[in-house]
């Protein structure tokens, strides 16, 4: 009973060392997303080509989108962007963009230096429906089912994983 | 008078009827600090909502004033921002199933590290009697060997 209590400290120490191991990968600004599994919040906004028409999450409704918030002034969206034009150049999903807090002449400006994967671009120019999004950095993409609920978010750049293991899956079930 | 007094009345004019014309219910500035300081801004995460000067910060502090200024209460206020960002938000983490484990460690390792100490200190001290009695036994136990073999000679010589 001696030798069991004596190794006790032991077992406990190496049991705190798999949760720091686990810990040193794990990314604390990434939050759970508070939305995931709830309807997409409603909003009407501009279109960036556009802004007399408003759009709606309702006008995506009957298949999965994207929506991909950015905006010109931040410097992460410079590195996700080329994965966002290959995923646009395969056709498989609707990638809306959500340009945040942004003006319209920067972000026209930045897309047609870089490249434009967005079916469209929307413009939330004080933030109010990030915050609704619960936004709280750029970039951030949410994927949205056909029927408008938000079934995962992914914060920071986009990631091959993102698509490969919460886009692709949904496409396989909902796709078509 | 000269352009720039007139200039600079029409100015004070504007801002007070622009003051004047938001019939809002006035801010308690004293709550809505307090409030402040009990929610996180999420991009500066160790800072309170209050204290931080991030573009989120100010979005945030503005929604919680235009809040107020609608009468909502502070838990619906605090409703609204968990709604959208998750418990996070909370300085304070709400005593729920999830975070009980959270409130009660710090306490269940108190208690635990106690417990192992007891046990120790007990087994300690029963060790240490023990073989102060042995010790005792054992000086006794010479002692007596050497009186036998002293007798043992003795008896040998008489």
């Amino acid at each position: 009973m001696k030798r069991a209590l004596f190794l006790l400290p032991a077992l406990l120490l190496l049991l705190l060392s798999v949760f720091l191991w686990r810990g040193l990968s794990l990314n604390p600004h990434e939050l759970p997303s508070a939305l995931v599994g709830k309807p997409a919040p409603a909003f009407a906004l501009p279109r960036l080509d556009n802004p007399q028409q408003l759009l709606e999450p309702q006008n995506f409704r009957g298949k999965p989108w994207l929506l991909n918030v950015w905006a010109s002034w931040c410097g992460a969206c410079v590195y996700e962007h080329p994965l966002l034009l290959q995923l646009a150049d395969r056709k498989i999903i609707t990638i809306v963009g959500l340009d945040y807090k942004d003006t319209p002449q920067l972000a026209n400006a930045w897309l047609a230096q870089r490249g434009n994967p967005y079916r469209v671009v929307l413009s939330d120019t004080n933030g109010r429906i990030g915050i609704d999004y619960g936004v709280y950095g750029v970039p951030e993409t949410f994927l949205i089912d056909a029927q408008g609920i938000i079934v995962a978010k992914h914060v920071g750049p986009l990631t091959e994983a993102f698509i490969e293991h919460k886009v692709l899956p949904l496409l396989r079930t909902q796709g078509k | 008078m000269n352009t720039r007094v007139r200039h600079a009345i029409a100015a004070i004019l504007m801002l007070l009827a622009i003051s004047s014309a938001s019939a809002k219910t006035p801010v308690d500035e004293e709550r809505l600090r307090q409030l402040e300081s009990e929610l996180r801004c999420l991009v500066c995460q160790n800072q309170s909502l209050a204290d931080s000067s991030s573009g989120l910060a100010q979005d945030l502090r503005q929604q919680v004033r235009a809040m107020m200024e609608d009468d909502k209460t502070d838990q619906q206020i605090r409703d609204y921002l968990v709604a959208r960002y998750g418990d996070f938000v909370l300085y304070k983490p709400p005593v729920k199933s999830t975070t009980m484990l959270l409130w009660a460690g710090p306490f269940g390792f108190l208690l635990l590290a106690v417990g192992i100490g007891i046990v120790l200190i007990r087994r300690g001290s029963r060790g240490a009697e023990a073989s102060a009695l042995a010790e005792e036994d054992a000086t006794g136990e010479a002692l007596w060997q050497q009186e036998q073999a002293h007798s043992g000679a003795s008896k040998k010589q008489g």
